[in-house]
Order: C-alpha cells, then sequence, then structure tokens
C-alpha cells in the first residue's frame, strides 16, 4: 500500500483528528480492568490469569511498535492504521469467541496478542506523519494524538462497565460486549484510515495554502540531517533518551499505579483520612493531571525547547517527591499537588519525546526510532511498580505504617529522577557521520511524493 | 497557530472529523468529573 499524499489544498487539521480516532481506541488497553471481576466469577479465573490479557498486549505493544516500526515508515500511516484497526477489532471478536465458548485461552490470544499487534502498530501509525504536518509544532501535534491513548480508556472505562451492566456479567454477557467492542472500535478507527493523508514534497504544511519555503516547511528543509533508526540505535543520544524516558516514566507509574492505596495510607494516621470513594476521586483525578500533561507540557514543548522542557520534567518532578517525602502527612493538599505536578510531567514525557527525537534525527525514520524507544515503556511499566511495591511491603513488614510506608521509595523515585536529569543533560546533537548522505534523503524525499 | 484557510467543503470535514473524535472524549472527561470531585465529597 502506498503512502496517501494529500491532494492539493488538504488541511493539516485532518490529520490529528485523524490520529485521535485510533489513540482514542487503542487507549481501551487501560481500561481492561473493568472486565476483570466479570471474567473471574465467570470463568473461574483468579486475580493474575484475568490480568494475563492486558499484560500479554502491553507486551506486544512494545514489541511490534519496536520491530514494526520500520515497516510503518516503509509502507506509511494508512497501512498502519489498517493493520492497527484489523488487529484492535480482531483481537476483540476473537475474545467474545472465547468468552462465548468458555475458551479463556482465546481471549488471551485474541486480546493480549493479536490486539496487542493493534496497539504498537496503532500506537506509533500517526507519529511520523503529524510531525511532518507540523514541523513547526511537532509536540503539540504529536501530544494530541498520546493524549488520546490517554483518553481512550477514560472513554472505555464507564462506557464497557455501562455495557456489563446491560448485558450482563455472565459469559455470555462478556461475549457479546467484546463483540460490540470490536464492531464499534472498527467504526470509529476507519475515520482514520480514511483521513489520513501524508503532505506532498511541494505542499505547505499550513493547509495547503503556503509553499514548502515559508514558515513551516522551511524547518525540515530537505538538508536537515536525517537518522534511519538502525543509525539512530548506535548513537549515545538515543540511549540517552533511552534512560530519561524510563525515568520520567517510572517515576510518574509508581504513583499511578498505587495511587488508591498510597493516599489512604499516608493518612491514615491523621485526622484526615481518606474514604474510599475520596480515593477513587484521587486516582481519577491523577488521570485528568495525566492528560492534561501530554497536550500541555508538549505544545509547551515547542516554545521553550525539548531539553529544557525534560529538566523541567526530571528537575521540578524531583523537588515534587521531595517535597512529598518531607511533607510527609502534614498536608493532604500539597501532597495531591505535588502528585498531580508528578502525572502531568508523567503525561508528558510520554507526549514529548517524539518532537525530542525528530530534532535530533530529523523526520526520516521518526515513527521507527520512536518504536524502538518505547521498549524503555516496558521496562519502567516493570521497574515503578516493582519498586513501591516490593518496599511498602518490606515496610509494612518492617513493623512501619502511614507515610513512612513510602518514604524510602519516594527517595529511589528521587535518585532515578536525577539519573534520568543527567542524562538529558548529556544528550548533544547527532555526529554527522551517522546522517544520511544527502544524495539518499533527497532520494527518499522523491519516493515520499510518487 | 494560524486558522486553516482551506475550502468551505474541507471545512465541514473537519468540522465533522474532530466532532468524531471530541464527542467521545467529552463523554470521558464529564465521566471523569464526576469521580474526580468524589475526592472533595466523598
Amino acid at each position: 500500500m502506498s503512502p496517501p499524499v494529500a491532494p492539493p489544498g488538504w488541511s493539516r487539521w485532518l490529520v490529528p483528528p485523524a490520529a485521535l480516532s485510533v489513540h482514542l481506541s487503542i487507549g481501551q488497553a487501560y481500561a481492561w480492568s473493568v472486565f476483570k471481576p466479570p471474567l473471574e466469577s465467570a470463568l473461574g479465573l483468579s486475580g493474575t490469569q484475568s490480568a494475563l490479557p492486558f499484560q500479554l498486549g502491553i507486551v506486544m505493544l512494545g514489541l511490534s511498535a519496536a520491530f514494526g516500526g520500520t515497516l510503518v515508515e516503509r509502507n506509511g500511516p494508512r497501512w498502519a492504521m489498517t493493520v492497527a484497526l484489523i488487529c484492535f477489532s480482531s483481537g476483540f471478536l476473537l475474545s467474545a469467541l472465547g468468552a462465548a465458548t468458555e475458551q479463556y485461552w482465546l481471549i488471551v490470544l485474541g486480546y493480549g496478542f493479536v490486539g496487542g499487534i493493534g496497539l504498537g502498530i496503532g500506537y506509533i501509525s500517526p507519529v511520523s506523519t503529524l510531525i511532518k504536518w507540523f514541523p513547526d509544532r511537532p509536540g503539540m501535534a504529536t501530544g494530541i494524538a498520546i493524549m488520546g491513548f490517554g483518553g481512550g480508556a477514560l472513554i472505555a472505562s464507564p462506557w464497557s462497565a455501562q455495557m456489563l451492566e446491560s448485558f450482563g456479567s455472565d459469559s455470555s454477557g462478556i461475549a457479546v460486549a467484546f463483540l460490540v467492542h470490536g464492531l464499534s472500535y472498527a467504526v470509529f478507527m476507519t475515520l482514520g484510515v480514511l483521513l489520513i493523508r501524508v503532505p506532498r514534497a511541494d505542499q505547505g504544511a499550513r493547509g495547503g495554502v503556503e509553499s514548502a519555503a515559508t514558515a513551516a516547511g522551511a524547518r525540515s528543509a530537505p538538508t536537515d540531517p536525517q537518522v534511519s533508526a538502525n543509525q539512530a540505535i548506535r548513537t549515545p543520544q538515543f540511549w540517552c533518551l533511552w534512560v530519561v524516558l524510563c525515568m520520567n516514566v517510572t517515576a510518574g507509574i509508581g504513583i499511578l499505579e498505587k495511587a488508591a492505596p498510597m493516599i489512604t495510607d499516608f493518612f491514615a494516621n491523621t485526622s484526615t483520612t481518606v474514604s474510599a470513594s475520596a480515593a477513587a476521586g484521587f486516582v481519577a483525578l491523577l488521570s485528568a493531571a495525566n492528560m492534561a500533561g501530554r497536550i500541555g507540557w508538549s505544545s509547551t514543548s515547542d516554545l521553550i525547547g525539548r531539553k529544557n522542557i525534560y529538566r523541567v520534567y526530571l528537575g521540578v518532578g524531583a523537588l515534587m517527591y521531595g517535597l512529598i517525602a518531607l511533607a510527609g502527612d502534614s498536608s493532604k493538599p500539597l501532597f495531591i499537588l505535588c502528585a498531580l505536578v508528578i502525572l502531568s510531567f508523567y503525561g508528558g514525557g510520554f507526549a514529548t519525546i517524539p518532537a525530542y527525537l525528530k530534532d535530533l534525527f530529523g523526520t526520516y525514520q521518526v515513527g521507527a526510532i520512536h518504536g524502538r524507544l518505547l521498549t524503555a515503556w516496558s521496562t519502567a511499566g516493570v521497574l515503578g511498580p516493582l519498586i513501591v511495591n516490593w518496599i511498602a511491603d518490606r515496610q509494612e513488614e518492617a513493623g512501619k505504617d502511614g507515610s513512612s510506608l513510602y518514604t524510602l521509595s519516594l527517595f529511589i523515585m528521587i535518585g532515578l529522577l536525577a539519573v534520568g536529569f543527567v542524562a538529558n543533560e548529556l544528550v548533544r546533537p547527532v555526529h554527522p557521520r551517522h546522517h544520511l548522505p544527502v544524495p539518499a534523503q533527497k532520494e527518499k524525499e522523491v519516493a515520499d511524493v510518487e | 497557530m494560524s486558522s486553516n484557510s482551506g475550502p468551505a467543503d474541507r471545512r465541514a470535514l473537519i468540522a465533522f472529523a474532530w466532532l468524531w473524535v471530541g464527542v467521545p472524549l467529552a463523554y470521558g472527561l464529564y465521566e471523569l468529573v464526576r469521580k474526580a470531585t468524589q475526592l472533595f465529597t466523598g
């Protein structure tokens, strides 16, 4: 499938909704927990077993983004979105069959393996195209899409719960819910497949009304250094950014994963204890901060620069963790405020990384490079919860309670953020020996418009 | 950010596309705000 080139007059403002239709869909993955209790009771599963489809899905997300990135760059965003649509939707359809026949392995295979490929390919599918359409605001453009991944869970969580209430929580009710999910997401993602276009080389990026030599186009002039995905992973810059992303995500996920018990434990020994419903409200507020950070901080990076914004994420983030650790249970508003800021940096870190990659490696294979960098996310997904949970358990065994359960974890997070801060400081422009030779760049640009 | 100045039919398509993704997102945000208020009332 050749990349769909925009006709004259095509607006770049059609590209973000195309990207959002995919990211809002695949973001459903973070609402998998809605299906866990019904599956456990209908199929007699343990909590660990019912988490398997989600865990496999996230592993497949990382693997398919890392290994499928070059294919995505070669075949274009429409091919990638089509693959994402087919995999994500058929994952649900296979799961529906699995629930209807009470064959749990089919749900793991469908949602986890097949759907997980859809997650990875879908996640990176619009990144490089958005950056090409918005060379003047790459942070904002990718921020919109990656905000969608966070938004997907906000939509799916109440929607799936409502569906299970209507269809029933037995195996046939779950099967119908999976079926409706698969069909609905297929229709919803079709908009992205139909709308996505890559800009022509001679087309202005601002709605096709300006020439490529004007403001937007000038920033991605053909002579800009371009680095291939295979070459990028041989540069220290790639690995510095890998550490930056991994540390930033580890710090955020540590709070996000344990937010409800954390706020409850923190203020358990005070006069202002936190109820279960208030803790659920806190989790929701953190999700809002995560989403707002994705679009807000990523857009800010277009103004103050990528290196500076990561200095904020990592430096101020460490400061926020320090405030929580030092204040202990003395101030609930301070705890909430600091946690919100940390989660906004967590979201911002995810959303700003494609633009940082574009600054360093050019637009040539930025989607594929982004895919490979997402292995840092998979690593952080294991590291963050492991640190917080393991330490909290050990502290509890040692007879500690309240905020002191988490003090050591908080200081470890500060250390991790400091490591990320140093890695960010080490980022320098990529050495010219890694750049594509200029004739290869021109060849690639000609191929883009053919 | 400069506003789009494409033809009228493109504007209708842009409005439709943004509504397509905006309406479900608004629903999700509404549900989120409802839940988040429990922090202050719960």
